[in-house]
């Protein structure tokens, strides 16, 4: 079970904006690279990318969640 | 003798103590948000204590050296990596040609302090080289740092040493921060006054180097007034005023904000008083959402505080044999 890191402390956010989908959603498959979430933190998004590959992705952290660097936010077997 | 960007982290930028003498012209203060880290990572690698340093928040950067020098990196629990060998925080360490300084996770605390003997050469700016964006002033272009930017390193002569957990300081949980009640607070009702001391606030995301907003408390109740000529019309507007460092304005009576570095000089929102000059370097420590509470102080109170800090930087530098 690879688990995928917030690099930043701020606010957790699961989709681009609040009337679009979630980025993934709970069993999809994510690669590499891909955006799982964003964080907001002085005053701007930055973008988290999975640096794991797998098939079952499942959040652990919630949308608008506060988050410390380091935190879980998903895990992927 | 160069330091070399690989990655900037999320707003890495050049810091010494400041700029003093431009803030009546709208020109902040500007330097390092923990003046006491800036001061104690410079002593470390031997350099002046106002040399100019890395201030990286939340995400460290990733450097490469061009030439041997000492590093040490304080302030917040940043650990850095030397070709991927974790160092301590607080202590010198040497580093040679080609070797790369990069960061794990934020541990503790909101910014570290990355000094290099020698210290960061970019030009002087109005007396300092500390980074001013909202300026573009000063620092390395006058912004935060990119990768390929090439920081050109001073003559220095290293040191060695270590500063223990004891001669340092972190916020507390909640983080206190010691006010002295100023210039506007009869805007409020004195039950607001007693609610916002009993409050324990959160820091807001978007807080950063011009002001620290905090959210999580109560909405302060105002005195009814009639509105006087040149003020806005919310009961927080006042005729433009002058804004100190530190001082806490609350725009709408709902989100203080405390004015740190980066501070805008002037404007129309009521002031309830300052964080005290011993506490800004706490607050340039907090997390977003991180808990803090603020504690009246007299102004005795506020210059015996000053007189403590001063009193904690003698330790380190007696413990270093400065």
């Amino acid at each position: 079970m690879a688990q995928i890191l917030s690099p930043l402390p701020g606010t957790f956010y699961r989709s681009p904006s609040p009337d679009q989908p979630p980025f993934k959603a709970d069993g999809d498959a994510v690669a590499v690279g891909e955006v799982i979430g964003l964080i907001e933190v002085m005053k701007s998004f930055h973008e988290v990318r999975s640096d794991v590959a797998g098939s079952g992705l499942r959040f652990v952290t919630d949308n608008e969640d506060p988050v410390m660097a380091g935190a879980v936010l998903a895990e992927v077997s | 003798m160069a330091v070399k960007v690989v990655t900037p982290g999320l707003s890495t930028t050049v810091q010494d103590l400041g700029r003093p003498g431009y803030y009546h012209l709208g020109i902040p203060l500007s330097g390092g948000m923990d003046r006491f880290a800036l001061r104690a990572a410079n002593m470390l690698v031997g350099n002046d204590e106002g040399a100019a340093v890395l201030e990286a928040v939340f995400l460290g950067p990733e450097l490469e050296f061009t030439s041997a020098a000492t590093v040490a990196v304080t302030g917040g629990e940043l650990p850095p990596k030397l070709n991927g060998e974790e160092r301590a925080t607080w202590e010198a360490f040497p580093v040679k040609s080609g070797d790369r300084l990069s960061f794990g996770f934020l541990k503790a605390g909101a910014r570290a302090y990355v000094a290099v003997s020698g210290g960061i050469d970019v030009p002087l700016t109005l007396g300092s080289r500390s980074t001013y964006t909202l300026g573009a002033l000063g620092g390395h272009e006058g912004r935060a740092l990119k990768a390929g930017d090439e920081l050109p390193l001073g003559q220095g002569k290293g040191s060695k040493g270590a500063i223990p957990a004891n001669l340092r300081r972190q916020p507390g949980n909640p983080a206190e921060l010691r006010m002295l009640p100023g210039l506007y607070r009869h805007r409020i009702t004195a039950e607001a006054g007693k609610r916002f001391l009993a409050d324990t606030w959160k820091v807001a995301p978007e807080a950063d180097r011009i002001g620290y907003r905090f959210k999580g408390g109560t909405a302060l109740d105002f005195v009814p007034r009639e509105q006087p000529f040149g003020a806005g019309s919310n009961p927080s507007n006042i005729v433009d005023a002058c804004y100190p460092y530190g001082s806490i304005q609350v725009p709408g009576g709902t989100e203080p904000i405390v004015l740190h570095r980066d501070a805008v000089s002037g404007g129309g929102y009521m002031m309830l008083g300052c964080v005290i000059s011993a506490d800004m370097d706490l607050i340039g420590q907090l997390q977003p959402h991180a808990p803090a509470r603020f504690t009246e102080v007299t102004m005795e109170q506020a210059l015996a505080a000053r007189h403590d800090r001063q009193a904690a930087l003698g330790r380190v530098r007696a413990h270093l044999g400065l």
